[in-house]
């Protein structure tokens, strides 16, 4: 128990003292997860307009397919882009391997369906009139969209924070793709099990505090999305 | 000049359910077209159709002279020369201001003239004090204030207004139609308007339209909709409740006399001598008497008060003259004769009250 506590005194020294490893890989986690979530946000808020508000056949079994794959594995999107990008891969050439970029690929693909399909989920809410209306008053489809998005953006912003929730916390892709390469694609969920297996408790522990401050800033913000609190309101709903 | 908006044969159909048929219409510029009809006749499709918001089963649509049944881009440009107003108000869940700005947004107006638009119409829908309120806190007629300057506020050269004061309070109503009013006086645009009060219809329009069952069936004046009905159909919706059956047995000139039950009745019409019709009479055409009065309506018979019952202020008087004739006059008149079921009156009507139509 000593021990734990030791481990977990050093811990918050090398957090107030903004140790350089812990702040190095907390600061590539969160711009890796970051990057990549703001490309699912250019790829789904559009697509899932799209695919919302059009007619085609198949389009039940299209949203079935993109909820399926809210549950997909981690390790099994990271096989998948590792075999696309080795050396000898379709996009081997590239180079991208073990490099942060293709982590950033690798988190797109697995964010992909879950931000896809809540938004999707989110823009069911919206009113068909409220489209019907912007597209009567002159608005093009993007126009439209951003109208309806606007709508539903309580909705859309708790897809956006669950898909960067999915980037920063997943750990098999990462360590796959990415090579888990200390100072270059080393990330907090990557360097936790490494530090633990090296005994480096105050280390990793102090990396997982990240990670759980972290995960308890999304908590509030989903939090607030839901209760459409304000920051002010905030206050008052930590002392309740 | 080519028509701001034509269609040929426009057909709707939903699910094998024919919703409209064969329209054919042309709107030019400047005119006020009131589409009246019960409910569920299909006023709300052919709006959304010629609103560009849905694709007709069958026909074309033409506005300015090219064709936009079908093709994105144009349907996009067209779209943005209209603007529709409907029945229930949709207003985005932001300030009225930003709403009413919607429109000049996108299609990419300047700030400067966005914000002067946008002020002078809220000026004009008496809604300037509301500017900085979300639109979703406002009452139904206070958002469709929002809806029409909303609409306005683009300058459309077709506006289209779905049932605009269906389901508000009086004093709503009156301040729309007064808008409405100066916007028809101030614009050149064409409005196109559905209704099923027939009389906002007459008040507003120049023009209307009798849609039932998919179909238009008479397109005309107010005064030759009301007076001058085409067929059955028309006059039974336009509240014509006399339509009785009969053969013309004489013919002096357009004055025919008309056999109905053996009783005939006097009218001016080009049909011929022999033919089957059908006349018409005005509830409110017919004056009821409670004796033989000296007048100039060539039509005169005595009956039997058979019913009554009061509308409002009104009461309606049933009498059988060898057949039903149903007339109104005010309460006070029917205190200051008497009136009651069973009593003899005197009914008369002019020759020109009666409207004539062929019987097929």
């Amino acid at each position: 128990m000593s021990e734990l506590w030791e481990a977990f005194k050093t811990a918050i020294h090398l957090l107030v003292t903004f140790d350089p490893e812990v702040v190095q890989i907390a600061w590539r986690s969160l711009w890796i997860a970051a990057t990549s979530c703001a490309v699912c946000v250019v790829i789904c808020i559009p697509l899932g307009n799209l695919i919302h508000f059009s007619r085609f056949r198949g389009k039940g079994l299209l949203i079935s397919v993109i909820q399926t794959l809210y549950s997909m594995p981690t390790v099994a999107v990271g096989l998948i882009v590792f075999m696309l990008f080795r050396r000898s891969g379709p996009i081997g050439p590239l180079g991208l391997l073990f490099t942060p970029g293709v982590m950033v690929i690798g988190q797109i693909v697995l964010v992909t369906p879950v931000m896809l399909g809540l938004v999707i989920s989110a823009l069911s809410g919206i009113d068909k009139s409220i489209i019907e209306t912007a597209t009567s008053l002159g608005a093009s489809r993007m126009q439209a969209y951003r109208i309806c998005t606007r709508e539903a953006k309580f909705a859309v912003m708790t897809a956006v924070i669950i898909g960067f929730g999915r980037a920063i916390s997943e750990v098999g892709l990462s360590s796959m793709v990415g090579g888990n390469i200390e100072g270059y694609t080393r990330t907090l969920t990557t360097a936790i099990p490494l530090e633990t297996g090296k005994g480096n408790f105050p280390l990793a522990l102090a990396l997982g505090i990240v990670l759980i401050f972290l995960a308890f800033l999304i908590n509030i913000a989903l939090y607030m999305l839901q209760h459409r609190r304000t920051w002010t309101r905030l206050f008052v709903w930590f002392q309740s | 000049m080519v028509p701001i908006i034509e269609t040929k044969d426009l057909g709707q159909t939903y699910e094998r359910h024919q919703v409209l048929k064969d329209i054919s219409l042309k709107i030019e510029r400047g005119d006020f077209l009131a589409i009246i009809g019960p409910t569920g006749v299909g006023k709300t499709t052919l709006i959304r159709l010629l609103d560009l918001l849905e694709k007709p089963s069958s026909g074309q649509i033409y506005f300015d002279g090219i064709d936009v049944t079908r093709s994105g881009k144009s349907r996009l440009k067209a779209r943005r020369r209209m603007a529709l107003v409907q029945q229930k108000p949709t207003v985005f869940d932001m300030s009225v201001f930003s709403n009413v700005a919607c429109g000049l947004k996108f299609r990419h107006e300047k700030k400067l003239v966005v914000r002067d638009k946008v002020e002078h119409m809220l000026e004009l829908v008496g809604m300037r004090e509301y500017r900085n309120r979300n639109a979703r806190t406002l009452s139904g007629g206070e958002m469709q204030r929002v809806a029409i300057a909303r609409a306005l506020v683009t300058e459309p050269e077709v506006l289209f207004l779905d049932e605009p004061t269906a389901n508000l309070d009086p004093t709503s109503v009156a301040k729309i139609e007064g808008i409405l009013a100066r916007i028809i006086g101030e614009r050149k645009s064409a409005l196109l308007m559905t209704t099923h009060d027939m009389a906002q219809g007459q008040r507003l329009a120049g023009k209307i339209g009798v849609l039932i069952n998919g179909e238009i069936l008479q397109i005309g004046t107010p005064s030759e909709i009301f007076f001058s009905p085409a067929n059955m159909q028309v006059a039974e919706f336009v509240g014509i409740e006399n339509i009785l059956p009969g053969t013309i047995s004489g013919k002096e000139n357009e004055l025919a006399i008309i056999s109905i039950n053996g009783v005939k009745i006097q009218a001016i019409t080009g049909h011929a001598e022999g033919e089957a019709v059908y006349i018409m009479v005005r509830p409110e055409d017919i004056v009821f008497t409670p004796s033989r009065d000296v007048s100039s309506a060539r039509n005169v018979f005595s009956g039997e008060i058979r019913s009554m019952s009061s509308v409002g202020p009104l009461v309606r008087v049933e009498v059988d003259c060898g057949f039903p004739l149903l007339g109104v006059m005010t309460m006070a008149s029917s205190q200051e004769m008497g009136l009651t079921i069973g009593r003899v009156i005197y009914a008369s009507f002019k020759a020109t009250a009666v409207h004539v139509i062929k019987r097929f």
